[in-house]
Formats: structure tokens, sequence, C-alpha cells
């Protein structure tokens, strides 16, 4: 026992100095920003990488990781998760993701973000380091496709690493976009559900709710700018309104709208509403390009891609729509990132990524989609998303390819430190393995 | 989310069944005429249950008829260069709701009068989908909101063909239960305490009520048996009793018990799953598999020691509170605990790479190639009970072959081509090729359809422009 002890006072003040510096070499380097470093190394210094190449002299007692036959990337980025946000799908309590009410910019993912979910863990184990936690429209809780909420701006999202005993730990970029629903006539419900189906509206009832609510959408925009101007004028009487205050950032061009838009038209309406608003926009979750490829590559408007493991929007669209779809974003030029939307499949993001490559994406651009495309969209490439020097030493270690299913991921940095790759799923897994 | 809905999206359905039939009719009519043998060459082929090998399948009359690294050509044959591809038995998925009009008959907590067989679609675009993701045979399942659900039908995914020419003639016809969240939730829809809201519960309402409601039906079928075999022994010793009145309801579950029909049962909790295999110990019949089983690694001695397949998912979890305790290691647990265990969809898109899933097995849980493959081909064609038809590449097999232009284990593969029993039902090549064409016969409707409209405005119901 006191051997024990004396050992570990030996070790632990060491480790604990050395925790978020040492040096990986002998690994194939994937920096993403330039070309991969056979036999390569990354130095990392108080979190930060400081040097990367071939032969990189590390201070004397640096520690060593050896990366013989691994590869080091940065580690991945999930545009789009409800990640701390939702625990259970089906059970109401678990659920923070839709609230209440047609304008909610002032919501603040980021405040509920549970550090503690089950989620995050199992995420990061396959080398998602960061993500983008998002409300959506849903109302009463639910989240993506759940219910059919009614808000229109769904709040802030937040930018934040997969580690932390706290969300202000976890915090890269506390509001990295306000979550926007764009209006659209949603389409009859199918031959399944019929015009009898409860709830069921006609064209005419469906044009006049979307009519109303772009009404809606442009007084919410006017209002805000009156108050963004009585503010700046010191108006007498001027009192902070906590709904406009939080589309300052919007109106200012400091912050993008992620607007949810599936469809071609949603898609265009959207652009139109960004050139009359002059604010930045983010498409979310398009199904379909159509022509607004060139629309969009203009206008310098990024997308974050959902599922490409998806069925095609319509029934007689071709049976890979889903699998080419960002390939089209690619050949059109468009920058995008990939989102899981969802928690339950964030860890298969990199999946999504390589069936878009089975479908024409080249692969170096499949892994910038889960890499810097998404620390560009969101506007902290200097900070994530590659490896390079002075950037935060978020690195996945595998014994191959990142996007490939059988792929092992060995090791996990966050900010360089080292993070339990053990989860929920591995605990039970040894546990059930070993009953006798 | 589980509870085997529908999504399917309202565009005009028919528009790519039309043009993409064609592609098959053409070859089936050709290959009617004289069916020449195909050969497939230069190709690595996956056999599952023999090995791997660079070689050539020889297909003759819609069967395997050769496999091996040098094969004679015979003359007559068409010849498919797979150089650089990959052949694998046609991927079988034991847990599918395409091509069925609809799922659940959940006003009664015992609906196995009702089957899946009498509501085949044809006509869904999902099958295609399916067959473009490498999928040839799939077990068709009534949905999950009854104890007893509806019976369930085998089918070959013979897209362009009518439903009756889709269904496995010699598969084993199957029936589905459930246990847990879904027929309990039909019992309280509105999660409030009974008769709080104004919905009409059904029982059961509770897993305890579950495991009555199976031992109920099972002590009806058990009487119901009993009549006919009086009957029957009456009619022997020559007399001339009057018949037992048929019972559409108890039939299939007679059948169950003297294993006519398999039981495939949709379950989560390891609970629930031994209480099922408790029940049918009692009842003397077999559960042949369990579905979903998201906790059958907890208990996979006691499934591996009934003789129960497990039929479950590569990675899904946390959608519903029984799916919480679900670990993507299940599949290898249990198959490293003597289970027998395919991977299933239960999803029309997840169905469409289903060799994707299986890959996943080698990161959790460290299945082999082989193990890897067999979750997806041979394992559900036993769990089927129809591997000596298919599942594996082997002579005498139906020729139901998938070829893929990757090893199907990568992420990267995608599939070329699809056979089933020796015709081709599925042909990228001809799939794109087909597009221009299919996209002006769409603008051609579409046109029509406006005139129509306009023809006949006003009108209250319509669709938005397009």
């Amino acid at each position: 026992m006191k051997s024990l002890l004396v050992g570990f006072l030996l070790i632990l003040p060491l480790a604990a100095a050395d925790d978020d510096s040492f040096l990986i070499r002998g690994a194939t380097v994937h920096p993403v920003a330039s070309a991969e470093i056979q036999n390569g190394s990354v130095l990392v210094q108080n979190g930060k990488i400081v040097g990367i190449g071939r032969n990189i002299a590390a201070p004397k007692g640096t520690r060593i990781v050896e990366g013989k036959g691994l590869h080091v990337y940065p580690g991945m980025i999930d545009s789009a998760t409800e990640m701390g946000l939702s625990e259970i799908g089906a059970v109401r309590e678990s659920v923070d993701v839709g609230e209440i009410g047609k304008f909610d910019p002032q919501l603040r993912a980021e405040i509920a973000i549970n550090p503690s979910s089950e989620h995050i863990p199992v995420t990061r184990a396959n080398g998602i380091t960061s993500v983008i936690a998002m409300p959506m429209s849903a109302g009463g809780g639910g989240g993506f496709g759940r219910g059919g909420g009614g808000s229109i701006i769904t709040g802030q999202a937040a930018l934040v690493h997969l580690d932390g005993w706290t969300w202000e730990e976890m915090e890269i970029k506390k509001s990295a976009g306000m979550g926007m629903r764009f209006p659209i006539i949603p389409p009859p419900p199918g031959r399944f559900f019929g015009a009898d189906f409860p709830g069921a509206k006609t064209f005419t009832e469906s044009k006049k709710d979307y009519e109303t609510e772009l009404r809606e959408l442009k007084e919410f925009f006017e209002n805000a700018r009156r108050y963004q101007k009585a503010k700046a004028a010191k108006e007498k009487g001027f009192q902070t309104d906590l709904k406009y205050e939080a589309m300052l950032p919007v109106l200012e061009g400091k912050e993008p709208l992620i607007v949810m838009a599936s469809r071609e038209r949603a898609i265009r309406d959207a652009v139109q509403f960004a050139d009359q608003q002059k604010v930045r926009v983010i498409i979310a979750d398009p199904r379909e390009l159509g022509k607004m490829g060139t629309e969009l590559k203009s206008r310098n408007i990024p997308a974050i891609l959902g599922p490409t493991l998806a069925l095609p929007l319509h029934e007689d669209d071709p049976y890979d729509a889903a699998y080419t779809l960002p390939d089209q974003f690619y050949k059109a030029g468009v920058k995008f990132a990939f989102g899981s939307f969802d928690n339950q499949f964030a860890r298969d993001l990199p999946y999504q990524a390589a069936m878009a490559v089975a479908f024409g994406l080249p692969v170096d651009e499949a892994v910038k989609a889960v890499t810097l495309n998404a620390a560009q969209i969101w506007g902290v490439a200097d900070r994530i998303g590659s490896i390079e020097e002075g950037k935060s030493a978020d690195l996945m270690v595998t014994d191959g390819d990142p996007l490939e299913a059988k792929t092992q991921v060995k090791l996990l940095y966050i900010k360089g430190k080292t993070v339990d790759l053990d989860n929920r799923h591995k605990r039970l897994y040894e546990k059930y393995l070993n009953r006798p | 989310m589980k509870f085997a809905c529908c999504r399917r999206s309202w565009a005009s359905f028919w528009l790519a069944p039309l043009t993409s039939r064609r592609l098959v009719l053409l070859f089936a009519t050709s290959l009617a005429a004289a069916t020449p043998p195909i050969v497939i060459q230069n190709a690595t082929i996956l056999t599952v249950t023999k090995g791997t090998l660079n070689g050539s399948v020889l297909i003759r009359d819609g069967k395997i008829a050769e496999v091996g690294e040098k094969i004679m050509v015979p003359a007559d044959a068409k010849v498919i260069d797979a150089s650089g591809q990959f052949v694998m038995p046609g991927i079988i998925d034991c847990h599918s709701h395409i091509a069925a009009d609809s799922i659940n008959e959940g006003s009664v907590s015992v609906s196995s009068m009702v089957g899946i067989e009498d509501v085949l679609n044809p006509d869904d675009i999902s099958i295609y989908r399916a067959v473009a993701g490498g999928v040839t045979t799939a077990n068709i399942l009534h949905g999950s909101a009854n104890s007893i659900g509806g019976k369930c039908t085998v089918i070959k995914l013979r897209w362009g063909k009518d439903a009756h020419d889709m269904i496995f003639q010699g598969a084993l016809p199957g029936i589905k239960f459930a246990l847990g969240e879904n027929p309990k939730r039909a019992g309280n829809p509105t999660g409030q305490r009974i008769g709080a809201g104004n919905v009409q519960g059904r029982y059961p309402a509770t897993r305890m009520g579950v495991e009555d409601v199976i031992r109920e039906a099972f002590n009806e079928a058990k009487v119901y048996q009993q009549s006919w075999k009086d009957y029957n022994e009456k009619i022997a010793q020559g007399e001339q009793p009057a018949a037992p009145r048929r019972d559409l309801k108890l039939e299939p579950l007679v059948e169950v018990l003297e294993g006519k029909r398999l039981v495939h049962a949709h379950c989560y909790r390891a609970d629930e799953i031994l209480m099922l295999l408790r029940v049918a110990d009692d009842y003397g019949f077999k559960i042949r598999t369990l579905q979903h089983v998201l906790e059958g690694y907890k208990v996979a001695k006691e499934i591996a020691a009934h003789g129960a397949g497990a039929s479950t998912f590569s990675d899904w979890w946390a959608y519903k509170l029984e799916a919480f305790d679900a670990i993507p290691y299940n599949a290898a647990i249990m198959t490293r605990k003597g289970v027998l265990v395919s991977l299933n969809s239960d999803s029309d898109e997840l169905m469409r790479h289903l060799n994707d899933e299986a890959a996943k097995t080698m990161k959790y849980g460290g299945l082999n190639e082989t193990e890897a493959l067999s979750l997806v081909t041979i394992n559900p064609a036993k769990q089927l009970m129809i591997d000596n038809r298919v599942g594996s590449i082997e002579v005498g097999k139906d020729a139901d072959l998938t070829i893929f232009d990757k090893h199907p284990l990568s992420n990267y593969a995608k599939v070329e081509k699809v056979f089933i029993d020796g015709q081709l039902y599925f042909d990228r090549a001809s799939d794109l090729a087909d597009r221009p064409e299919r996209e002006t016969e769409k603008k051609k409707l579409m046109d029509k359809e406006k005139e129509e409209q306009k023809k006949n405005a006003p009108v209250g119901r319509g669709r938005p422009a397009a």
C-alpha cells in the first residue's frame, strides 16, 4: 500500500505538468490545411499546436507519444446536433431542444447543455471533438423532426468542445449562429395521411399560414432594426428588450442566421431574405440544390449538409439523390460542412461523409467537411479545424482512415488534454462480455 | 420512432417505378426467351461460407451453377467483366416494412388474424431503392403495436413483378410479437394515468400485461388445437363429428405451436426477452428470432440456450427509454456467446447500406470480415430458414448476387449490379443512363398536370406550385 502511494506521488506531479504538452512522432500526420506528412510529428505545448513536420525537436523532458502505424487528424466537428440538450428522444423530460414561441432569439443553447450527458463520451469516442448544439423549431421540448413546432427564430447555437466539467469550460463560441426555420408551404400530407388526416390543411390555408409567417418575420426584423436605431441614438425612455438585444449581432452581420431550408424554394426564399435584410446566412439541412448553386456561391453562403445516409426528398428522385448532394455542392463551389442533426447518430458523422465519397465527392473534401470547413463556417478557423501551429490541440489518433467504420480511434486530445475514450457503451460491453 | 411508421414522400410515386421497371422487364424477357447463362468474371468473390477467391461465378437457370478461380465459359454465356469488383451474396434484411401498404393493426392486442401478404405493394419505390443498396430478400413484418401482431412474409425484391411474384416461395411464414414500450403504449397512449385522458386505454398497459396477453392467447390456441386433434381423431375412427369453427386468430398460433410459423419478436429489455423465452418454453414452442433485442447482450446465454436468433441494429440507441442501454457491441457479444445474429434495418433508409452497418461490428467488438458479412447474408438466411436457397455463394443456391465496386465492408463501396434468381434487377450504369429520359417524362407529366389544374380551377385542395 505504502509503495503504491509513493508511486502515485512520484508520477502524479509529472503527469499533471505534462498533461497538455507532448510530442506525437512517427505518425502519418493529416493537417487537412496542407499535404499529409509521412513519419511526421506534432508538438503540443500548453494545449496548443506549436510544431508540425518531419523533424520536430521537442524540449527536453517532453512526453513522447509513439505514433508508428497511426494517423493523426484534427478532431472532427459536427456542425448540427442536440448534444447535451437531449438525452432520450422519446422522454420529454430529457429533451430541451425546442422552446414554445415564434421568435426566441434570446434563448441560449449553451446554458442548457448537460455536460454529463451520456452522448458526449459516446460521440467523442469516435473522434468528434466539438459540436454545434442548436435549438430547433419543435415547440415544447421536442427535437429535430419531432412535432410540428412553430418557432421561426429558435435561439442561439453554441459551439462547444466535447470535454469540460461545465458548459463554460466546454465553450468555444457561446453563440455561433442564430437558429431559424424558414417559413414554407408544407407539402400535402401524402397518400397515407390523406386530406382527412387530423391537422391536414388545404393548400389555400397553408399558403395563408406561410404568408402570415413571412409577414411576421419581416415585422420582427423591422422592429429589431428600430430597436437597434433607438439604442444607438440613446433615445429617451429606451428600454432593453432581450429578444431584440439578441438580434443585434445578427443585424450587425457579426452572427449568421442558421436557416433550416430543405427544398430549393425555401433556399431561394432564404437567400432573398438575406439580401433584403443584409444579414449573413448559413443554409442548414438542404435536401436539394436545384439551381441555387450559383446563388449560394456568388454570395459566399455556406451550407451545413444533413445526413447523407438519407432517402431522396421526392419519391421520383434518383435513388442516390442524398448520396450525391454533397458532391453537387462541391461542384457548385459552395462551402459546406456536415452535421448529423441528431445525437444518437452523431458518432456516425464520418460515415455520412464517406457515403458522399462513394458517390463522387473527393475524399479530401469529405475530410474538410468534418474539420476545417466547419471551423471556417463557424468563424473559428484560427482556433480549430486543422493541425496548424497556434491552433488548439484537438487531435484524433487513429489506426486508419477515420471515414471507414472499421477504423479505431486510439487517442483523442481536446485542448491538448488526453480525453478518456471510455463511455457508457464500453462499460456495458465489458461488464456483460464478462458475465459468467 | 421505432413504431414501424412509414415515412414516404407524397410525390408522384409511380414515376420512377415506370422507367426503372422497363429495364428489368427488358432483361426479364430477354432472359426468359433463351435464358443464356451468365458468367461474372475476374471478380473478388466473397462466398461468406466458403472463403474468398478471385475468379468467376456461373449463373444458369437462375441458380449458381459454378464458382471457381477458373471456370469454362459456355459458348452462349453473357459475360460480365467485374475486374476490381466484389461479388457477395445478395443482402438479406430480417426486419423491414417496405412494400407494405399498412403496418399496424393496433386496435386489438392480438392481431394474428391479419397478415402483410394481403397488403403487399409491389409499387413501393423503397423496393427499388433497397435493391440499389444490394438487398435481395427481406422479411416484411407487421408493426409492433400488439403483444401478438400480424403475420409476416418473406419477399424477394423482384422489382417490377406483381405482389404474388415477390413472395419468397418456400419460405416459412412468420408472425410478429412485440414486447415493452410499443404494445403497452397502445394500451396507454396518453402517457397519463389510465383514464386521465379521453383516449380509450387498451389492455395491456404494462410489461406484466404483455406477458399475460401472450399466455392467454396460447392458452386459447392450445384448446383450439386440441379441438381439431379431437375432431381428426374422430374422423380417423370413422365418426362424423361437426368440425370446430375455424378461428383465424388462433390458427396462426397453432402453426406456431406446431413449428410451421416462425415467431419474430420485437423486444428491447433483458427482462422482457427472458420472459418471452420462458413463456415459449412453457407452451412448448420456439422463438425463431428476437428482433431489435437491444439488451440481448445481457441475456445472450439464455437466448443461445433457447436457440433463438437475434436480429439487431448496429448502433441505434437512446431514441427511447428502453433503448438507453443499447450498445453497438450487441451483435459482437451475442455472436461470441453463441447466438445466431443478424443485423436488420427496420428502415427504408438504413436498408440501403446494411453492408456499412455490418462493418461497424468490426469496430465494435472486433468481428472479422466473414463474421461481419454473415450478419447480413447467411445468418439472416438461417434465421428465416432459407439458407438452403440464399445467403451465400454456393453451387445450387439461388443466383442472388450483389456486385460492389469496392469491398462491401468499406464505407466507400457502392452497388453496381444486383441479380435475383439470375436476373439483373439493378444496374447502376443503366440507372444513370435512363435519367435524362426519366426527367423528360416527369416534365411532360408535370406540364400535363398543370394544364389539367388550369382547366379545373378553382380547386379547394391542391398542390403547391413547383
